[in-house]
């Protein structure tokens, strides 16, 4: 009761600082903080899908990164081939990812414990040379985007503020899916399967299905991410598909917090915007992130908001 | 056929090298349970010291001497450090947390060596080619790199199967609690597996470095490699990871050699361009996939406990 509060605060505190950031930042004049945001609500909404099966399903998919790479070439080739309809490559986005997601999981999903981590974490790197031995498109030095997605006269993303307010949107549906999907009763089977799959198995729920299903939805919203985030960079890299790409989008959902859906919104905002500050300080930020990281697993088990938590507990009336 | 032969040759090259990164993998994972992806790491440090060590003292022994030791002594500090507290926690945390360590060894490194890549040479010794079969030359520093996988296979062999340390391994692998409980000092077998582990990352690494380049995260990729290997051979197997190693090292440096040319056969000229090399990269994913298809446990998997 008490962790669900403490949530639906630190939800609905940081979805309202998300929507007043814009204006803010151009009032202060500092309108790279509306290219940076937009990027972390792109990785937000990458760590919310991973989350719905690592969290909540108990699959550590280690090859995430490859939807997000997936969904970001959809558009990408696309708009190559001058399509530039929004509708068409958001589509596009999403049935690529979908179907990728429904091959590597039914392979993968006959595993299980660290052959099923590696085995992604393997899809994940032929998706990878994949797009790095496609020379048509770019191969690993990357291929440009022309154009933005078109939708609509009235939502033009060439303006970076409207790009914002647009991936905003999207993070707030995913968050609500994911919300409606974790309280239904396909949430409570899959969350059943994690805690005791021998007893769902028992009760007569086909687990593999269910996991299948989950797993091609997770896939498919971070297909959503990768188109957004084509739409940000306007440029096509097989670097967004390297699995330590797949590692740091699990970092975020580690480090807010993992089995909640705003938990990973703060994993990625905290996570990109600690890699701005230190490598505004130092070229070698990695070297101060890498032992954060190793810090956050090894002293919290429930990431930041676990903590939020648990300082709530100690205070009751604070 | 000449061609055939050498590049099957290069593919047990790589094969080896691939083996001696899976051997420490699969024995850390077996004996301690824990999933170390900072092993690519070791490798890069391994390498790094050799090169360093190499164009200093100009001599090869000393250069694989200071980078086994070296790596090794890096190897036991890491585990006294951060595994220690790891043992007991999911494999996720472990993930996590020895993906925040490669970030920390890429970074270091660039500190120490600077962003551009480090030469490294073949010593002058080994630096000619044999004559393999009639008129086939080849090199030697590969002939070389092949004998010592070969050797230390057989060694990891003898080792586990027939002294009391691999006992100890072995009985650790299957039950550590009872080993434990006989009075076995089971946190020095966990210190000892892990540098010699380390060690042969080392040893991967040093070799490799005159053949590929020795770089920061270099090892990033040939993780996931050796990944793929202790997968496809059975986590926890040495003789799984051995014969694993081989055939990935062979499809994958024969796949690239002949892919295209073969696709070019019964394709375009510019459609085996793309779909030969994207097809060959793919090729031992596709493998792997396979395997487990059929084998979710890998070709050796441990016995039931």
């Amino acid at each position: 009761m008490k962790s669900s509060s403490t949530r639906l605060i630190v939800a609905t505190v940081t979805l309202g600082a998300l929507a007043l950031l814009p204006p803010i930042s151009l009032f202060l004049g500092q309108d790279f903080y509306i290219d940076l945001f937009t990027r972390v609500m792109i990785f937000a909404i990458a760590a919310v899908s991973l989350d719905l099966i690592l969290g909540f399903g108990g699959l550590v998919s280690f090859g995430h990164a490859a939807y997000l790479g997936i969904g970001s070439y959809a558009v990408g080739i696309l708009a190559y081939y001058h399509v530039d309809n929004g509708f068409v490559q958001f589509g596009a986005a999403v049935i690529a990812a979908a179907l990728i997601a429904l091959f590597i999981g039914w392979v993968s999903l006959r595993t299980s414990g660290i052959y099923f981590i590696m085995i992604t974490l393997a899809f994940g790197q032929m998706i990878y040379f994949l797009g790095e031995s496609v020379n048509q498109f770019g191969g690993d030095n990357g291929l440009n985007i022309e154009r933005h997605s078109r939708f609509a006269d009235f939502l033009n993303l060439d303006r970076p503020t409207v790009l914002y307010y647009f991936v905003f949107a999207w993070l707030a549906l995913c968050l609500g899916f994911g919300w409606r999907l974790v309280e239904s009763r396909f949430g409570m089977v899959i969350r059943g399967a994690k805690s005791n799959e021998t007893r769902m198995l028992a009760l007569g729920f086909r687990v593999f299905r269910y996991r299948l299903v989950a797993f091609v939805i997770s896939g498919a919203m971070a297909g959503v991410a990768g188109a957004l985030l084509a739409n940000l960079t306007l440029f096509l890299s097989p670097s967004i598909m390297h699995w330590t790409r797949s590692g740091e989008i699990m970092m975020m959902v580690i480090l807010g917090g993992i089995g909640t859906l705003v938990g990973p919104v703060i994993g990625a905002i905290v996570y990109l915007v600690l890699e701005n500050v230190l490598s505004g300080l130092t070229e070698h930020w990695q070297a101060i992130l890498g032992p954060f990281l190793v810090l956050v697993v090894v002293f919290s088990k429930t990431g930041l908001l676990g903590a939020a938590g648990e300082w709530r507990a100690k205070f009751p009336h604070g | 056929m000449i061609a055939v032969a050498e590049q099957v040759l290069n593919g047990v090259q790589f094969g080896l090298t691939l083996f001696l990164m899976a051997a420490g993998l699969t024995l850390i994972f077996g004996v301690m349970n824990l999933v170390n992806l900072a092993h690519g790491s070791l490798y890069m440090i391994g390498a790094f010291i050799a090169a360093a060590t190499f164009n200093a003292s100009h001599s090869f022994i000393v250069a694989i001497a200071a980078a086994l030791l070296g790596t090794a002594a890096v190897g036991i500090a890491i585990e006294v450090v951060v595994f220690r507290a790891l043992y007991r926690r999911d494999h996720l945390d472990q993930v996590l947390a020895t993906f925040g360590l490669i970030l920390f060894f890429n970074e270091t490194v660039r500190m120490i060596w600077g962003a551009t890549a480090l030469y490294a040479q073949v010593p002058e010794f080994l630096s000619g080619q044999i004559q393999i079969l009639p008129g086939v030359p080849y090199p030697t520093y590969r002939l070389v790199i092949i004998a010592v996988g070969l050797v230390v296979a057989l060694f990891l062999y003898l080792l586990v199967m027939r002294t009391r340390i691999g006992m100890l391994i072995r009985a650790g692998a299957s039950d550590r609690t009872m080993v434990a409980a006989l009075g076995v000092n089971i946190t020095l077998l966990y210190t000892l597996v892990f540098g010699l582990g380390a060690a042969l990352a080392a040893l991967s690494g040093a070799l490799a470095g005159p053949v590929f380049t020795v770089e920061s995260g270099m090892g990033d990729d040939l993780l996931i490699l050796a990944f793929v290997v202790i997968v496809i051979g059975g986590i926890g197997s040495i003789r799984g990871a051995f014969i694993a190693a081989v055939l990935v090292g062979v499809v994958d440096t024969v796949g690239r050699a002949f892919l295209r040319p073969l696709f070019a056969l019964f394709m375009s000229g510019f459609a085996a361009d793309n779909a030969g090399p994207a097809t060959a990269s793919m090729l031992i994913y596709i493998l792997m996939a396979a395997v487990l298809f059929f084998r979710p446990e890998g070709l050796f998997p441990r016995a039931r406990r």
